[in-house]
């Protein structure tokens, strides 16, 4: 595996010095063993590909009609290349199945003492379960050097858990319990994608995995699992589905509520007011009175059906959203007790609906500025 | 190209009727293959429409020109259309339909009034298809994939379910019709080893459309029903398995495959050999080759499901006969290649179509190895390294063997050329066009971009432009052809065998008449008889005569224009 490790490191430094991205990012256990496999058959199949192209040429140039009447040329082929090019190719490709299933045998189960998180697919968001109850949306974090095993199922229709940096994949299936493993090898963000096509808001069902040195793992748990405020709005506001709607695409059937907090609204009526309390409260038990310009009135209302402590809850989120789902404002310590405008753990990091997963870094540091792609992205219609 | 100097034929099939009547009601093979290739055309450019859209919307990485609902429709369309209403009718109907009594010696199919019938069923489920398109279109991708199909999608599906098993029903017609056609219609002296390669793909893809596509009929009607009537079939909220389903669609979808290729498989052995003047090398090999695709491509479904959460060993089992499935294209792909050798190669359009394809053919089949492989496929799955894969096969492989036979008969079909110079720069266009649009989505999905996004990441999009700048290029490639071949109908040159190619088509006039043949060809050799010079010898020693059969009294047009 030398000379692929060579080959793999080469090409790595080859990409990088084009700025052009050709493989991703190997940040599992499993990663560098599915690329040495892929840069076997590369070789292989390249090779093969070049030797027929070349023959091609070669040929046509060497044989080209020169002549309107030239005939071609007796040729004596012997008959046991037949035989050659059907025995070669077998004993290459048998060696292609026996690595590729030995990789997926090998890596089937997962390790017994695997950390293991539930993992429930929904259209169209992802969402967690640490074994301590910590909670997490479209975020998974998990440590460094530890097997961790997803046991997931999907609420409604068939979605595929894929991190390209782990080269793992798993389709996540409803009533039934499908497992997928990795064991992350260095600390970052990972892009983490549905693959398997789920209905309107697919390319959206996106979210990052955070890899965490196993201390910094630990303070985010710790962090994780004091439940502000603004941390149960959130867990009801998922819980409710408002992100179904108020997801800041396009064609999204609510406003996008990050930053909404102290703004000016413009209603249908042509009026405009400021976006308090009292209008957000307004708005989630008696949606119709005050509709936001460019939508319409579909959201149902939640008056009678929760409690006041729960719009208490709904509301601190959406006040302390940043400027996008998965930013609250940077505030106080995680230690600080809950009703508080800007009470939330800076560690934690509350995605929803429609996450870049380059968006929120591991701990600590503050978001970066959102990609290029994000900030385009319209907020309305 | 060579020089003739013909005249057309005073009655042949496309004068011996006129009016509507002639061409609605007609029995006659060749005008049937006719009808199917207006068809497919407008089919053609309508689902390459959808795909103009979806690379344009993939220019950027957010949402700007289309929202996700529109892209989804977008990119379920132009899977429906070119892959049941273009790609799978594609050769069988025209080509086939045009070319097989022709090519056996028969004065018709067997069932030409079961031929017709297939054509307007076919035209009844693109009927389907096109209200759908008009009336808001469906979102759950070509697969269909359950329960979203079954119980979340609120699109047009059962409308277009139907369509798909309308069709279904033509695609079967027309395999069965062509089965006992080859067994029971060809002419005396024409024995199994004696008929052209192209008449061995066709049978291996008849066999797949009887067997095969029932299957998916009977697929798309259990969609509807649970749709419709709410019975538990594939939606677990109902008491359904929605594994199930994939089981199923794959069954049928990848056999579907090789009904897409193997029709071209066969084109590009004929123009191998046409313009090469030489028999196909390993003919036999070849032959049997199709028959392999074809039982090997039953038993290979599961290779779509690996990360389904189907069995391992279930998984073993499909991936080790998936790569077995490789083993006769791979023989096709190495014959062709020794054919080249001390041939008498020419570089007319079909033979630049022929020798694209086979690059293409090769690296598409080979990368096919890599998500055959379960390994790989864990990674792969669902990714754009899948959509470059299939597209090299379906675009790279069944389009372009459809085009290459489409300009190599095209003067037998009409008697007239198209513009050389002109069908040389749209197949150099569409082959260049195409390496740009796709092989960048190898890159792109190996770096991990699922399939079916409208917005994606970042990092994505330099390739994602480069494989749009592809896709545009690759449009005027395929606009070209139909501007000249249609301007060629009237103002092209006259031409009876403008290859001097062997078959027993050629020994017919061009257009042929209504019957084909004015008297019962005879054959008594095999196919691709082409006379050889000895070896080292110079260029000019020995010529080109004589006729594949001996056809006593038929119109001989092809054997006037001979340079003798």
């Amino acid at each position: 595996m030398t000379p692929l490790t060579l080959l793999t490191t080469f090409l790595g430094w080859a990409a990088l010095a084009f700025r052009l991205p050709l493989f991703p990012e190997q940040a599992s256990t499993h990663a560098p063993h599915v690329d040495a496999l892929y840069f076997f058959m590369l070789a292989v199949c390249g090779g093969v590909s070049i030797a027929i192209v070349v023959l091609i040429f070669y040929f046509a140039v060497r044989y080209r009609r020169q002549t309107p009447d030239q005939l071609a040329e007796e040729a004596d082929v012997p008959v046991a290349l037949e035989w050659a090019w059907i025995i070669i190719p077998s004993l290459f490709f048998m060696s292609f199945f026996g690595w590729g299933a030995w990789l997926y045998f090998q890596d089937a189960k997962a390790p017994k003492d695997a950390l293991e998180i539930a993992c429930t697919g929904r259209q169209w968001m992802w969402k967690f379960q640490h074994p301590d109850g910590q909670r997490e949306i479209n975020m998974l974090h998990i440590p460094v050097g530890k097997p961790v095993k997803l046991v997931m199922v999907s609420e409604d229709v068939i979605h595929s858990m894929f991190v390209p940096a782990f080269r793992i994949h798993m389709d996540v299936i409803p009533k039934r319990y499908t497992e997928v493993w990795f064991e992350a090898t260095k600390p970052g963000t990972y892009h983490m994608f549905c693959s398997q096509y789920c209905g309107t808001e697919h390319a959206n069902m996106i979210g990052s995995v955070v890899a965490l040195e196993p201390h910094e793992y630990q303070t985010w748990l710790n962090g994780a699992a004091t439940g502000s405020l603004a941390l149960r709005g959130e867990g009801l506001f998922n819980k409710l589905a408002c992100n179904g709607c108020h997801t800041g695409d396009a064609e999204a059937r609510g406003p996008y509520l990050p930053g909404l907090y102290g703004r000016n609204v413009q209603l249908t009526t042509g009026e405009v007011i400021v976006a308090d309390e009292n209008y957000i409260r307004e708005s989630i038990i008696k949606p119709g009175v005050k509709i936001a310009a460019g939508y319409d009135n579909i959201m149902p209302g939640y008056d009678g059906q929760l409690t006041e402590e729960q719009i208490i809850e709904l509301v601190a989120y959406i006040k302390h959203l940043g400027k996008k789902y998965d930013q609250f404002e940077p505030v106080a310590p995680p230690t600080a007790p809950a009703p508080r405008p800007a009470g939330q753990n800076p560690d934690q990091t509350l995605p929803t609906g429609n996450v870049k997963p380059s968006a929120t870094p591991p701990v600590t540091a503050p978001a970066p500025s959102r990609p290029a792609s994000e900030g385009a992205r319209p907020t309305s219609n | 190209m060579i020089e003739e100097n013909v005249s057309l034929p005073r009655i042949h099939y496309l004068n011996s009727h006129y009016g509507w009547k002639s061409w609605l009601f007609t029995t006659d093979h060749k005008r049937i293959g006719l009808l199917y290739m207006i068809s497919i055309t407008l089919m053609f450019f309508l689902g390459g429409f959808f795909a103009l859209l979806i690379r344009l919307e993939l220019l950027t990485p957010q949402a700007d020109m289309f929202n996700a609902d529109t892209y989804n429709k977008f990119f379920t369309l132009h899977g429906v259309i070119l892959i049941f209403f273009f790609l799978v009718p594609s050769i069988p109907g025209t080509l086939g339909n045009f070319l097989i009594p022709l090519m056996i010696g028969a004065k018709d199919v067997a069932f030409p009034k079961l031929n017709l019938l297939s054509w307007y069923i076919f035209v009844i489920g693109s009927l389907f298809t096109l209200w759908v398109v008009a009336v808001g279109g469906i979102d759950t991708g070509w697969t269909f994939y359950t329960p979203y199909s079954t119980t979340f999608a609120n699109t047009h599906v059962i409308a277009a379910t139907l369509g798909v098993f309308f069709t279904g029903f033509s695609s079967i017609l027309t395999g069965l019709n062509f089965i006992v056609t080859i067994h029971k219609m060809r002419a005396p002296g024409l024995t199994w080893f004696r008929l052209p390669l192209f008449i061995w793909s066709l049978y291996a893809t008849s066999i797949i459309q009887v067997l095969a596509t029932p299957v998916l009929g009977i697929t798309m009607v259990l969609i509807a029903v649970e749709r419709f009537a709410k019975v538990g079939i594939f939606d677990p909220a109902l008491g359904g398995d929605p594994v199930l389903f994939q089981h199923m669609f794959w069954f049928y979808s990848h056999p579907a495959v090789y009904i897409m290729i193997l029709p071209s498989l066969g084109v590009v052995s004929e123009l191998i050999s046409a313009f090469t003047w030489k028999r196909v090398f390993g003919y036999k090999f070849v032959a049997i080759s199709s028959l392999m695709i074809a039982i090997f491509s039953f038993i290979v479904w599961g290779h779509h499901m690996y990360v389904s959460s189907m069995s391992i060993y279930a998984g073993m089992l499909f991936s080790i006969l998936s790569y077995l499935v490789a083993v006769p294209s791979a023989v096709k792909v190495f014959n062709w290649t020794a054919t080249l050798y001390k041939g008498s190669v020419s570089y007319d359009t079909p033979m630049l179509y022929a020798l694209g394809f086979i690059g293409l053919f090769t690296i598409g089949g080979l990368t096919g190895l890599f998500l055959a492989s379960m390994g790989l496929d864990r990674h792969l799955h669902d990714t754009y390294f899948v959509i470059a894969h299939f597209h090299l096969i379906m675009v790279g492989g069944a389009v372009m063997g459809y085009f290459g036979g489409l300009h190599y008969w095209w003067p037998k079909m009409f008697g007239r050329m198209y513009p050389e110079w002109w069908g040389r720069l749209s197949a150099l266009i569409v082959f260049v066009g195409f390496n740009l649009s796709f092989f960048p989505q190898f890159i792109i999905g190996y770096l991990g971009m699922p399939r079916r996004y409208h917005v994606y990441a970042p990092e994505f999009q330099v390739l994602n432009v480069m494989s749009t700048a592809g896709s545009s290029i690759l449009g005027v490639g395929y606009l070209l052809p139909l501007v000249y071949l249609i301007w060629s109908l009237r103002y092209g040159k006259v031409a009876a065998n403008p290859w001097k190619a062997k078959g027993l088509e050629w020994e017919t006039a061009s257009p042929p008449p209504p019957e084909n043949f004015l008297e019962q060809p005879i054959v008594t050799e095999e196919a691709y008889n082409y006379p050889t010079r000895p070896a080292h010898s110079p260029r000019h020693a020995g010529k080109l005569t004589g006729g594949l059969a001996q056809p006593a009294g038929a119109t001989g047009k092809g054997r006037e224009a001979e340079v003798v």
